[in-house]
């Protein structure tokens, strides 16, 4: 390959040197001498990837009735059931495929994990700004609200949203609704801790010359904090919000565990737990040890992704 | 011949990074003998700190020594066992450092961190070491020591604790002291008085200094020999009187010549308002007053209560001519910078009237309007006063934008090219984000930034207290260029008389919010009527001033 597409001095070798620097910052340096990290990564990434792809990978699936046969009920791990069929992890009592129902599981308890997370990122992140910025009387209000709810388990507050919730909507429609109602909740139960980093921030920038600047100027407060504070405060954010996720699984999971998260028709990795463990003590362990182990890998991953993420952004741990 | 009490001999001290080396001190050797006060000089990165804290042995991680020896009174001690080390430090050599803020522990008496020092050093029993705590109180200049011993260090002005802080580090009679920029975090008047006692005290106690600073000026009057350093190497050594008379090397004379004095040179006159036929007030400022509630949190503002309130800025009032620049200083916490504030419109005045070009800038919307077309501020520290987060490009066309004189897209674009060329920086600095260039050049941005919008009033605040001599003698040749070019009209705030006496031609100074005195620059420089005037004239350390 002599005769190249372009000459040398075409543009090509500055995308390198962008590559380059990609590669040599900070963040890609500690990621590269971080062996934890990079597990944590790929069984995180593994995980998303199988329940994003769920219905196409997956080997059966467990919601569609003309699938499933009870005969095939309780089929022990790595074994032929009763039709001749094989089962990786064994089969629960309606002869669902547990490996399938944890992919359609974890494809819930991601979503759901994810939405209540960036809820909860978008309404801590707009109050902290307010609060931090404006100061004085908002602030106070603001903030004591969050020290209220802080002062309770999150998954009280959750629980008792939930419950609210269940109350408000008619009876008919709450199977549907189930899964926005958790979303909610969960979002709802965890603002506080993005308000109270977000707020502590903002303070410090907004005492900052490039805000006087703007403010000399006559740019508008909402333009101010969108455009100059935000971006600035976004670092830690970034922090709270992949340990937040991993924690909003971590609720999710225990809601449904406890029966009132989202409906067995559409079982979650908690909901799957709450099946299994119902048949602990009869010996088939397989139901709920497999989906156990797919939430604590879920949840580990993401909580140590959120770790590193925190090392990596403050140069002072290191 | 007497033996050095220190000697450095080609030292190296390195810092290992991902991808290469960086040399912070650069192969140096020098000697200070007994009793003498050298002076290390340089600006930031010149590694005289870096040097300091490899003769304490506290060079702080991944830095280490990577040759050289350092000899105390012909003994070895760089390679000594980090306990070695720790039993020099205090006994041996002691250490001042800059900020007296954090260099004493808040949570225990003055006294306690006396006797315990001396204590640890010496063969004292506790009452002894008590009334020697006294006496060296005493000595660095507190009244009633023996009453002010157990007062914690937050009961001490900043100066008061600098000069425990002296007191702690001769102390246990070491052999040299390192004093590592001992004053800079010190207002004028209070630097003379530590300047004194830093240098009293060791002679007292026949103590070698090694004095670090960035102001040559606090050399002139303190040192015996002075060691210029750049770039981690040393330019030159000699006398202080040598080397700021007739500097040798290229360097030094540079250094020397960027650093403005508070003397006039002879031929020198007062810079001259650019458009002088305009003999009209274009900025008046009347009896201004700006109160601060003190100590009441959101929730207790809705208690009735009596209101504890802080004049920061009390009945000032002055003018400036177009084109003029009227100097305004004053040391920490004179009220200049809320002075500042309220003529930008960043706080509003408790009473008084700020007019611009007619229009009073606190009047409702249209004063603000008018204020905003008219007035922009340039900031002291170049790191905070652009965002991290945004291009040169968007920081620049901002003022612009926001005022609408231009929003066609090609054209803010010619226009920051064209703004940038002004402050002399390349047009393609516009892609690039701040952190990507030194402090000088920020500040150049900055007066980019300022100049967007169109201004005729540039307000300066401490314009240049954070960059180095070299590069504010760059920035004020900028300041003083662009102000004849456009016919700008500048406010300069600073703490700097030598800056305020050669870029102002009008002056005036503050003190606990009062305007104590106000008039033509030379006037106030030469024949200064109010005390506190002339007490601030005499205490700035100034190279003219050299012994």
């Amino acid at each position: 390959m002599t005769d190249l597409p372009h000459s040398p001095e075409q543009p090509v070798p500055a995308r390198a040197s962008r590559f380059a620097t990609f590669w040599r910052s900070d963040l890609v340096w500690s990621y590269r001498h971080s062996p934890v990290t990079i597990v944590a990564s790929i069984v995180a990434l593994a995980l998303v990837l199988m329940a994003v792809l769920a219905p196409w990978i997956a080997p059966y699936n467990p919601f569609n009735p003309a699938t499933l046969n009870l005969m095939d009920g309780m089929t022990p791990p790595n074994s032929a059931s009763y039709t001749g069929r094989y089962f990786l992890f064994g089969t629960d009592n309606q002869g669902r495929d547990v490996l399938s129902t944890i992919m359609y599981g974890s494809r819930v308890s991601l979503f759901v994990g994810v939405l209540a997370t960036l809820f909860a990122m978008l309404l801590g992140v707009g109050l902290g700004l307010v609060a931090g910025y404006v100061g004085g009387f908002v602030d106070a209000v603001i903030m004591r609200i969050a020290d209220v709810q802080l002062s309770f388990p999150a998954i009280l507050i959750a629980l008792l949203i939930f419950g609210v919730a269940r109350g408000i909507i008619p009876p008919n429609q709450q199977e549907g609704a189930a899964i926005w109602v958790l979303i909610i909740a969960i979002g709802l139960a965890n603002w506080a801790q993005f308000a109270r980093t977000v707020r502590g921030a903002t303070m410090v920038e907004r005492q900052k010359d490039y805000v006087a600047a703007a403010r000399i100027l006559g740019v508008n407060p909402f333009i101010i904090l969108l455009r100059h504070v935000l971006p600035n405060v976004l670092g830690p954010v970034l922090v709270i919000g992949t340990i937040g996720l991993a924690l909003a699984i971590i609720e999710e999971a225990t809601l449904s565990y406890l029966g009132v998260g989202v409906p067995p028709t559409q079982p979650s990795l908690g909901t799957l737990i709450r099946i299994g463990q119902q048949f602990l003590f009869s010996g088939e362990w397989w139901i709920l040890l497999f989906p156990a182990i797919a939430l604590v890998l879920l949840a580990l991953s993401v909580n140590l992704l959120g770790d590193w993420l925190r090392d990596a952004l403050n140069p002072k741990l290191r | 011949m007497t033996e050095p009490v220190l000697s450095v001999k080609n030292l190296v001290v390195e810092f290992p990074f991902r991808d290469d080396v960086f040399r912070a001190v650069d192969d140096i050797s020098f000697e200070i003998m007994p009793g003498e006060v050298v002076g290390v000089v340089g600006e930031s990165g010149a590694g005289k700190s870096m040097t300091g804290a490899a003769v304490i042995g506290l060079i702080e991680r991944p830095g280490h020594i990577a040759s050289g020896e350092i000899r105390l009174k012909g003994e070895r001690i760089d390679n000594l066992p980090e306990e070695a080390k720790a039993k020099l430090r205090g006994r041996r050599i002691g250490m001042v450092f800059q900020d007296p803020l954090t260099s004493l522990n808040p949570l225990y008496t003055v006294g306690r961190q006396l006797i315990e020092t001396i204590r640890t050093h010496l063969p004292l029993s506790e009452a002894q070491a008590r009334q020697k705590a006294i006496d060296l109180l005493a000595e660095a200049g507190i009244s009633k020591a023996a009453e002010r011993i157990d007062s914690y260090p937050h009961q001490f002005s900043g100066g008061m604790r600098q000069r425990v802080v002296i007191a702690l580090a001769i102390a246990a009679e070491p052999e040299l002291i390192i004093a590592d920029e001992p004053t800079s975090a010190l207002d004028v008047s209070v630097q003379a008085q530590i300047i004194k006692v830093l240098k009293k005290l060791c002679a007292s106690h026949g103590a070698a200094v090694m004095l670090i600073t960035h102001d040559m000026g606090v050399i002139a009057q303190t040192a015996d020999r002075m060691i210029v350093m750049h770039h981690g190497r040393i330019v030159e050594t000699g006398t202080v009187g040598d080397i700021i008379r007739r500097p040798r090397e290229p360097y030094t004379i540079k250094l020397i010549d960027s650093i403005p004095t508070i003397s006039r040179k002879e031929g020198e006159a007062a810079p001259a308002p650019a458009a002088a036929n305009d003999d009209r007030a274009f900025v008046e400022i009347r009896h201004l007053v700006r109160d601060f509630e003190l100590g009441r949190s959101a929730f207790t503002r809705l208690l009735p209560g009596k209101v504890e309130i802080f004049r920061a800025v009390n009945d000032v009032s002055f003018s400036i001519r177009k084109g003029e620049t009227f100097g305004l200083v004053g040391e920490s916490g004179s009220g200049k910078s809320t002075c500042a504030k309220m003529i930008v419109g960043l706080l509003r005045p408790t009473s008084g009237s700020i007019h611009v070009d007619g229009h009073d800038v606190w009047a409702g919307a249209h004063g603000h309007r008018e204020r905003r077309r008219r007035v922009q501020m340039i900031f002291q520290d170049p790191y905070a006063s652009l965002n991290p987060r945004w291009r040169v490009a968007d920081i620049v066309a901002e003022p612009m934008k926001t005022l609408g004189i231009a929003r066609n897209r090609s054209e803010v674009q010619d226009r920051v090219a064209d703004l940038l060329t002004k402050v002399r920086l390349d047009p393609s600095a516009m892609r690039k984000f701040p952190h990507e260039f030194s402090g000088g050049q920020r500040q150049r941005i900055a007066i980019a930034r300022a100049l967007s919008s169109q201004p005729e009033f540039i307000v300066c605040d401490e314009p240049t207290s954070a960059l180095d001599v070299s590069v504010q003698a760059q920035v004020l040749d900028l300041m003083s260029a662009l102000q004849e070019e456009f016919g700008l009209t500048y406010l300069l705030i600073s703490h700097n008389l030598a800056v305020v006496r050669q870029m102002s031609s009008a002056v005036g100074v503050l003190h606990n919010g009062v305007l104590v005195e106000s008039g033509p620059v030379d006037a106030i420089f030469d024949s200064p009527q109010a005390d506190y005037t002339k007490m601030l004239l005499d205490a700035v350390p100034d190279i003219s001033k050299v012994a």
